[in-house]
């Protein structure tokens, strides 16, 4: 048997089976399930926002006491007196 | 803003509702031949067909124009997929109970099988959905027809491709 053939042989064996009964609840647990994944994905995607906001807060308050981008008073120099 | 979302909403169920009457039963055929299951008594094709389903449902806003059918039947084999590793301790493991056809075939082959000749998917695409090159798929799905097609004892498969008939 060459390939082409072959494969119609596998292919009828495979569709020989009468196609097994739609359980009548699928429907309703489909929904179910695929509803709870959506909601998880919405709150996971919300509490993500909220964490980049708190961080971006974070980071802005704390920008705006300790102000990094000000050069810090020279403190390896000693003062000149005397002079 | 609200009567929209709900009318989108009733659209939505409507669409998705038509689509799993009349996809749902050769996924459920699909899931079954994957398992190995006797076609009345599958429990893990249903909750495969209904994961796989339900992840369809999930994203069915973001499908953006790809078939829904598509889209479930690849989540129906990646899940099988993933729960045969799990499940067999490697994907390759023949299964202990060889009383059906297909049950004589490893997880990986009947994966493959079933989506290149009873999906009709080609082999490139196949591949590209396990992660495998298709030269592999190739020789996988060769040597599962052989499996499938010659008595389970039959001891060199391969010769069969080598002798000219």
């Amino acid at each position: 048997m060459n390939l082409p053939e072959r494969e119609a042989a596998v292919r009828r064996m495979l569709e020989q089976e009468p196609p097994p009964p739609v359980p009548p609840d699928l429907y309703g647990a489909v929904v179910r399930r695929g509803g709870r994944m959506l909601r998880r994905r919405r709150a996971v995607r919300r509490l993500l926002w909220l964490a980049l906001l708190a961080a971006a807060v974070v980071f802005t308050v704390w920008a705006a006491t300790v102000r990094p981008w000000v050069e810090p008073p020279s403190e390896t120099t000693p003062p000149l007196t005397g002079w | 803003m609200r009567e929209r979302r709900a009318s989108q909403g009733i659209r939505r169920a409507r669409d998705f509702e038509s689509f799993v009457a009349g996809a749902a039963g050769r996924l459920l055929h699909t899931a079954t031949l994957l398992t190995a299951e006797p076609r009345d008594a599958n429990p893990r094709a249903r909750r495969l067909l209904t994961l796989a389903l339900a992840h369809t449902y999930a994203s069915w806003d973001r499908l953006h124009g790809e078939d829904p059918y598509d889209s479930a039947r690849r989540q129906l084999a990646v899940r099988f997929q993933r729960a045969a590793w799990h499940q067999y301790g490697g994907f390759g493991r023949r299964r202990a109970s060889p009383d059906h056809g297909l049950a004589r075939l490893t997880p990986q082959e009947r994966l493959i099988l079933v989506l290149r000749l009873y999906e009709g998917i080609a082999e490139e695409q196949a591949a590209a959905l396990l992660g495998l090159p298709a030269e592999r798929v190739r020789a996988i799905c060769a040597r599962a027809m052989a499996t499938l097609l010659h008595p389970p004892r039959d001891p060199v498969p391969a010769r069969m491709e080598v002798a000219p008939s």
